[in-house]
């Protein structure tokens, strides 16, 4: 009864998708405002519908309702609850449900948000969100049915992948969908200025906080998915440019591209054929990593039961919708042009170089993923393409960005004016510089070349970013929340790649065997193997090893690696312990039982590996923060920026 | 056409390479051996039914053979079982077997039970011989010619159609040019 | 009894599946003699692709697979063979495709060199935009004073 539900209400959902984008785009062609005024009710019912059919999934879970196939191949009875639950997204058409229902949430918030702009516009943009919809829900309904039925019910399922079973299942993918579905609504907005042959300074300000917000959720959602890599799948690695893994980045870096670029819309009407190609290219990205990971031509450990006739259905979308959007871009994107200029070291010049590198560097990871498909495409045969070409490649673009970004926080619009900050930005490069140097080789020995220029560049970042805020409230000057929340977020991204540049330099490790007793050292730890005992979880079975972990004597804690096999699926899996202490990460993880009481161990000393989360929280949250900017309140932008000639005065108090 | 059909113009070549992607997808696991075209690797491995005695490629040279690579606890090499025996009826190519880190006795009574297809059979017990092959999974065959060349390699069970299509064509073939020779 | 049976099926299946790929676990401290020797296997053994378990390195993979070849990158360091040498070995036997890092040969020169090139395209780009508008910068008197963010 209730998976019918939950598959009548998809239909309906597609039904008024199908109606939202009718109306939506149609309505302003038009001129109706009753196909406009229809639209909002047909975002409205589409959400209840959605939220009706995942409710209906959750619930067959939570019953454990194995006449339905998707649950029987995801679920089980020793399935704890909390798992039953996130078990719901736990393969392909789940997750596809909530992509929807986050496209519905998203979609909603929209019409909301929207509901004082101009309405021929608000209901294109709601029109497009529509589009996306309507296609999605054709093809769960078509390729990837979740409530398909098995007759006759299985006495039990088969158990979720014991590797998903971890509180990281709940958090990763919403969190992270929600930020890739985000990006439908700065699409949407795109979509809707191109249908409507118009984009000024005011589009870029409505379109800033939906982008900046799904930018952040990305961030989030990215982080969660690395951090879980670490600690599950137990070797201490937390980004291995996986394709699937790019497939998230690259949404990402041409987000944040698209919030630099919204910046300089807004401010002087300058990149706008950019700042709309960026847009409609940040969801497009997010749709073709959707494709690649659905469809089975990438090789990868994270991708869904792929089958070539999913492939196909995305592709057609992919082509209808990114086809569509470029179409309407070449069409439209010559008829936006402005005359106004600025100078090589202006602020201006500094985005665009962003711009250029954030879009490069996003280039070079898509060549990189593609790469083995292009290869045996042209029939050039099989490649492979892992991190040693992913790393210096990144870091050939990436690496002059982080040196542009500290030079050109300071830079004024229009004009640069650097002169009067020379003194400044000179100042913090040679702290920078002293303090990358000492840090890398006063602390530890060893480290690379790049260890001095990672720790130097990110310390220089933060530096850069401090002094306009420490400044204004020198000079009792309120900081408003967007140059608050851009300085969050700035030192967030230096923190980030001190502690990538720590963590790549200065990780030790090694694979020992010990005897019951035995003891090892690492770096400045030793650690006491006290050998194993039997555990038992909720669905599962295994050993668990006791290791007392001293520095230099001194206790640090007792760690307990484990080694679980889950009963249904009989996979083993490694539960690894992580501890941090001061700021470094202890990893260890229980190996092979070598006979005899002895065991083999891998043992890792990570520093400062948390922080790079940590510091990817802070960059979110400095986003969350520029977006609670007061400007964002009125739907018009109010009194010009532009203060008249000759007034050098500070124009805006707060 | 100018800077701002760029991108779509983009977007159509990354379709065609998507398209031709999802046709090859179902291949996409199959990694072509470099080994064709090349002589097969030298070996001389202890037999599976009587240790004492030696497998070994020297004694195979001059006749075409299939090496195949099998173990007891593969569940594909077992579906691949009755095709191999068809091959042994048949008559015209013998099936060498390669035994890949496997348990001698599980081997044998397997053999006794579904019937032995294979004309001798080598042991790999530590699997250094299989990595000679470049190989990665079972069940894996190569199809080697008289002058100890491989000449294609079958990743999963042989099929009909690749008896059919692939091997049973050469033979005929190098039967045909050997008659030839041999008749002038 | 339909059910039993298809349960009983996909059961084996998946068993199958599994034993086929007939984990050992990954970490296997195969220490050599000395620290070189030592620092030389794990990048050999970092370098290299699993066959079995594509997405993950010889190093961290757990199939029986892995340990194998790591058990031969071990023999061949401990013979004397050259990283090269027991590199080509893998690739004569696997191809290209068993290294991480793509070599540089023609059929992959495009991709080592797309990256520089789009970076140069880029650059000159953002340069002749810049050009364009420091002119119009130039003829502009306004003397503006915007604020930031």
């Amino acid at each position: 009864m209730i998976p019918e539900l939950g598959q009548f209400a998809l239909i309906l959902a597609m039904l008024l998708a199908g109606l939202q984008a009718f109306f939506g785009i149609l309505g302003p062609a038009q001129k109706s405002d009753r196909w406009m005024a229809a639209v909002t009710p047909a975002v409205s019912g589409q959400f209840v519908m959605i939220a009706t059919s995942m409710a209906c999934l959750v619930a067959s879970f939570v019953a454990n309702d194995f006449s339905v196939a998707y649950v029987a191949e995801n679920s089980n009875s020793a399935l704890p609850l909390f798992y039953r639950v996130a078990a719901v997204w736990g393969s392909h058409s789940g997750s596809l449900i909530l992509w929807i229902f986050l496209l519905a949430c998203w979609s909603l918030a929209a019409a909301f948000g929207t509901s004082r702009l101009p309405k021929p516009f608000a209901s294109r943009v709601l029109g497009v969100l529509g589009l996306i919809s309507f296609g999605f829900l054709l093809y769960t309904l078509a390729t990837s049915n979740p409530f398909l039925r098995l007759d006759p019910p299985w006495p039990d399922g088969q158990d979720l992948n014991p590797i998903l079973q971890d509180p990281g299942l709940a958090g990763h993918p919403p969190i992270l969908y929600t930020g890739y579905v985000g990006l439908a609504v700065a699409f949407a907005f795109a979509g809707a200025a191109m249908l409507e042959g118009r984009l000024d300074r005011d589009w870029a300000r409505w379109t800033r906080p939906w982008t900046t917000a799904a930018w952040a959720f990305l961030t989030c959602g990215i982080a969660l998915g690395s951090w879980w890599a670490y600690y599950t799948l137990g070797w201490g690695g937390f980004w291995f440019w996986d394709p699937v893994e790019n497939a998230s980045f690259m949404p990402w870096l041409m987000a944040t591209a698209l919030i630099h670029s919204l910046a300089v819309t807004e401010k002087r009407g300058l990149f706008k054929s950019w700042t709309l190609l960026l847009a409609v290219l940040a969801f497009s990205l997010s749709l073709v990593g959707t494709f690649l990971v659905r469809s089975g031509v990438l090789v990868s450990v994270h991708s869904f039961a792929a089958s070539p006739t999913r492939g196909t259905f995305i592709l057609a979308f992919l082509i209808v919708m990114i086809g569509g959007a470029l179409a309407l871009y070449a069409w439209r994107a010559p008829l936006l042009k402005s005359e106004a200029g600025f100078e090589l070291t202006a602020r201006e010049s500094f985005l665009l170089f962003n711009n250029i590198l954030l879009v490069t560097a996003c280039a070079t990871v898509f060549a990189g993923t593609m790469a083995p498909l292009i290869s045996s495409a042209l029939g050039l045969g099989k490649l492979s393409v892992g991190p040693p070409y992913f790393n210096p490649t990144f870091l050939l673009s990436v690496l002059p960005l982080l040196a542009l970004l500290s030079v050109g926080i300071h830079s004024r619009w229009k004009r640069g004016n650097l002169g009067d900050r020379a003194r400044g930005i000179i100042l913090t490069l040679i702290v920078a510089a002293v303090i990358g140097c000492a840090i890398v080789f006063g602390l530890f020995t060893g480290g690379r070349v790049l260890s001095p220029i990672g720790v130097g560049l990110g310390v220089w970042i933060i530096l850069s970013s401090l002094i306009d805020p420490i400044d204004r409230l020198r000079r009792h000057i309120t900081i408003p929340r967007a140059v608050l929340g851009m300085t969050v977020a700035h030192i967030g991204l230096g923190l980030f790649v001190i502690s990538i540049t720590s963590v790549e330099a200065f990780t030790a490790e090694s694979d020992v065997a010990l005897a019951q007793g035995a003891t090892t050292q690492l770096g400045a730890y030793e650690f006491r193997f006290e050998g194993v005992k039997p555990i038992e979880g909720p669905n599962y079975s295994g050993v668990g090893g006791t290791v007392i972990v001293t520095r230099h004597g001194a206790p640090v804690g007792v760690m307990h690696p484990e080694k679980r096999e889950y009963w249904v699926q009989h996979t083993v899996t490694t539960a690894s312990s992580i501890r941090m202490y001061r700021t470094s990460n202890i990893l260890i993880a229980l190996g092979q039982d070598l006979g005899g009481g002895r065991w083999s161990l891998r043992l890792q000393i990570r520093p400062l590996v948390s922080f790079i989360w940590l510091a990817a929280f802070i960059m979110a949250a400095g986003g969350m923060l520029a977006i609670a900017d007061r400007r964002y309140r009125s739907a018009r932008v109010e009194a010009p920026a532009v203060s008249p000639i000759g007034a050098v005065t500070r124009s805006e108090a707060g | 056409m100018n800077r701002f059909t760029i991108p779509l113009v983009a977007f159509a070549l990354l379709v065609v390479v998507l398209a031709v992607g999802i046709r090859q997808s179902p291949d996409k696991d199959l990694i072509p051996s470099p080994l064709i075209g090349k002589p097969a690797p030298d070996f001389s491995l202890p037999s599976l039914t009587d240790p004492g005695q030696r497998v070994s490629s020297t004694q195979l040279r001059g006749h075409w053979f299939i090496f195949n690579v099998w173990g007891t606890w593969c569940y594909a090499c077992r579906e691949e079982h009755p095709m191999l025996l068809k091959i042994r009826q048949a008559g015209v190519i013998p099936v060498i077997g390669l035994d890949w880190k496997d348990d001698r006795g599980d081997a044998l009574s397997f053999l006794k039970d579904e019937g032995d297809p294979y004309q001798s059979i080598a042991v790999d017990h530590d699997g250094s011989e299989a990595i000679m092959w470049g190989v990665y999974g079972a069940p894996e065959s190569f199809l080697v010619d008289p002058q100890g060349i491989v000449v294609s390699k079958f990743i999963g069970p042989i099929t009909e159609e690749q008896w059919r299509q692939q091997i049973l064509p050469r033979l005929t073939m190098s039967a045909g040019a050997g008659s030839a020779a041999g008749s002038s | 009894m339909m059910a039993y049976r298809r349960y009983l099926l996909v059961a084996a299946l998946a068993a199958s599946l599994l034993l086929w790929a007939l984990p050992a676990q990954a970490i296997a401290p195969e220490q050599m003699p000395t620290p070189q020797l030592e620092a030389r296997y794990l990048a050999l053994i970092h370098g290299f692709r699993c066959m079995q378990c594509q997405d993950e390195s010889l190093a961290d993979s757990p199939v029986n697979l892995a340990a194998d070849m790591r058990r031969e990158v071990r023999d061949m360091l401990l013979a004397g063979k050259s990283d090269e040498q027991i590199r080509d070995f893998m690739v004569s036997r696997y191809g290209y495709f068993i290294l991480f890092k793509p070599p540089f040969v023609l059929k992959t020169a495009w991709l080592w060199l797309t990256p520089g090139i789009l970076l140069l395209v880029g650059v000159i780009v953002a340069l002749t935009v810049i050009r364009k508008r420091a002119a119009l910068a130039a003829t502009d008197l306004e003397d503006d004073d915007l604020t930031d963010a």
